[in-house]
This record gives C-alpha cells, structure tokens and sequence, in this order.
C-alpha cells in the first residue's frame, strides 16, 4: 500500500472523528450521529478496501483513548456497550459500499450511490447493530429493532444522499477510485 | 479540542504495561460474561473502583464522566428488565455494564495513547506475514492524529465564514459550493503530505542499495 493510500487513510478517519463534533440527536440508547455519513463517504469517495480500513484505523484511535465519538466517549468501554454492534459494522458497511461503488464506477451516480449507502450504509449496520444491541441489553429483537433501528431511518436515508451526492461529484472533479484498466497501466 | 482521556499520576496501575491491563480487561469481560450472578458482578465492580479510585488515585469525576455517557441508558435498561423479567437480573445486567464501562475507563486513563499504539504495533507483528509492516500502522494513526484537530480546524472556519454571510450556503448547492471543494482540497493536502513523507523516505518498498549518502559539494 502506497504512503498516498495512507494517507487517505488517515484523512477519512479523521473526517469521521470530526463529523463526531456535530451535535448528536439522542432519542433511544443509540444516538443518531453524522458520523455515519463519514463512514458511508469513506467506502463511497475510497472504495472498498481503503474505506474499510479508514473506519476500522477510526475505531482502533477510539479504542486507545480518543473521545471521538459523537457524544465525546471513547476507549475501550463503548466496545462493550449496547451500541458496540454499531461500531462494528461500520468498517463492513465502508467496505460493503465501496466494493459496490468500483463495481459500478463507471456509470456512477446520485442514485446508484444512493442505492449502494443504502445497502451498506443501512442495512448492513442494522443487520450487525440490532441482534448486538438486542444482546448486551438483553432486548427481545423486536423491542431492539424498535429502539435501534426505527428512529434512525429517515437521518440514514438523508445522510445516504448526502454522500451519494457528494461522492457523485468528488469522482467528477478528483477521482481516488481507478478504473481497473487505469490502475494498471498506472502501476 | 482535547485529544486524550488520558489521567497522569503516579501509580502502579500507570506504570503497568499496557498490554497487561488490555489482558486483564479482556480477562474481566469474559468472566462478567461467563458467570453473570450478583455476588461476581458486584465484587468486580467493587474491584474495578477500588484499582482506578484507590490503587490509580483517579479523580471521581473522570470515572463519573465516562459512567454518564452510558447511565440514563443503564436506568432505562434496569426499568425495562425489572418489568419485563426481575429485579435480580435487572441489577446482573446494568451492574455488569457498569462495571465493564468503568474497568475500560480505568485502563483508558492511566495509559498513554503512545503506549496503546505501540501495543498496537506490537499486536499487528504477525501481519508482516501476509506483507503488513507494523510501522506503517503506526504511520498511518499519527498522520490521522495529525489530521484531526486540522480537520476541525478548518471545519471551524467555514462554520465561522458561513456565519459572517448569514448562513446561505445550504442544501445541495452548500454541497457544491463548500463540501465539496472542501473534500477535494483535503485530499489534495492528504496526497502532498503523503508526497512529502516518501520524499523523506518512507515509501513502501526502501530503494535496493539503502539510502543514497548526499553527495559531496
């Protein structure tokens, strides 16, 4: 991996944890944030491999101390909190989003991209967020996919437009996803 | 922006390695887990204030901090469980939350955030088998440590800019007007300080031969 893939990186990581400095709406135990907006930019702007590992390098600055998170925790307890299923799959749904992105780069758009934050940026992160929520806390699934799931989808959908929106025209003016035949002549 | 939950203080807590107290917390966790009965849960909790209040001379207050975050949750979940099962798991529940939450506080403010990384390094060893070089990992968090308060920074300025022009650049045209560019600039800042960083030799394959001396005026 080359120190420009690094580096990328490093700034999705960081745009993650300064996304957390936005003020986070609480309405059940799981706060509704913009960080994951960060993360569905990150596997939409990076593509699959260097999206996953930006957010899983923003978990492990969590897990060593850095109050990151939206509501300025950090370290190692939010792993073993009710919201650890969240923090979890957010690398997948950066990965699941990205690897769906640079399948389709060349016709990307809004809507694919809205498509593809939905997948990975939605229902990847309930898959994994709920049944653990539902677990740690003792919840029936339902009473978990009513407290952990409901409340957040019209943010999630506004935030998968958000990045879809954003994605669409960062690839237009500064593409970092190649084309698989660019890569290798580049390379 | 205060980038570290990190408490100093002389204590023998402190001075353990790092690595040991990430052992012991995981220890913990898989206990609290494994026998979740009152007696267990309530003598680890016990013990876990005793170690980060008394042993780590931590102040109340940042252990009550970190406690905060997830307390109105722990109220809720205890009501939820003393209604729909008892009291005695209720309690199980919330106190083994509690007590695993303050034990990661504990851990989290005695150790340096350079120590949790070089664990990390160390951690990541075996993955120089599959190409991985754990100093690269360590590259990778500074330069995001690096971005951070930049990021806010900057974050901060447009917010202030914005202001002083009452606020109009919002809705998709404050994507194409401010997000956007803004993104684009930084990746631009993170693709030059990458430049700068293999022009000062940190590029991923080192150049068969080693570094070449300067040459002689």
């Amino acid at each position: 991996m080359k120190t420009r893939d690094l580096a990328y990186i490093a700034l999705f990581a960081a745009i993650i944890a300064v996304l957390g400095t936005l003020p986070a709406v609480n309405i059940g135990p799981v706060p509704i944030t913009a960080q994951t907006l960060g993360v569905m930019l990150a596997g939409s702007v990076l593509g699959a491999r260097r999206g996953f590992l930006s957010v899983l390098l923003f978990l492990v600055l969590v897990a060593i101390g850095l109050p990151l998170l939206a509501s300025g925790s950090g370290g190692l307890a939010v792993f073993a909190g009710a919201t650890a299923g969240y923090l979890y799959s957010w690398p997948i749904a950066a990965f699941v989003i990205g690897w769906l992105t640079e399948r389709f780069w060349s016709r990307y758009n809004v809507a694919w991209g809205v498509l593809f934050n939905v997948l990975g940026g939605m229902v990847v992160i309930y898959l994994i967020g709920v049944p653990v929520l539902a677990a740690v806390a003792n919840l029936s699934l339902g009473a978990a996919v009513v407290s952990g799931a409901l409340p957040f989808l019209i943010g999630d959908a506004i935030k998968a437009f958000l990045a879809a929106a954003i994605a669409a025209q960062v690839r237009r003016s500064y593409p970092v996803i190649e084309r698989p035949r660019q890569a290798l002549a580049t390379r | 922006m205060t980038l570290s939950l990190y408490v100093p203080r002389r204590s023998v807590v402190h001075r353990l390695p790092a690595g040991a107290k990430l052992l012991a917390l995981a220890v913990l966790a898989v206990v609290l887990f494994a026998r979740p009965s009152l007696p267990v849960v309530g003598a680890a909790l016990a013990g876990v204030l005793a170690v980060g209040l008394l042993l780590a001379r931590l102040p109340v207050a940042t252990l009550a901090r970190q406690a905060r975050t997830v307390l109105w949750w722990l109220v809720g979940l205890f009501v939820f469980h003393a209604l729909f099962s008892d009291v005695a798991t209720a309690a199980v529940t919330v106190l083994r939350l509690l007590a695993l939450v303050l034990a990661a506080a504990v851990v989290t403010s005695t150790t340096r955030v350079t120590e949790m990384v070089a664990v990390i390094e160390r951690l990541c060893a075996p993955l120089r088998l599959v190409g991985v070089r754990p100093a690269r990992i360590g590259l990778v968090i500074s330069m995001a440590l690096r971005f951070i308060p930049v990021l806010a920074e900057r974050a901060d300025r447009i917010r202030q800019a914005q202001a002083a022009r009452g606020g109009s650049a919002r809705g998709v045209r404050g994507l194409r007007t401010t997000v956007t560019p803004l993104l684009v600039q930084l990746l631009q800042m993170a693709h030059t300080v990458s430049e700068a960083l293999d022009a000062r030799g940190a590029d991923d394959v080192p150049p068969a031969g080693g570094r070449r001396a300067p040459a002689a005026g």
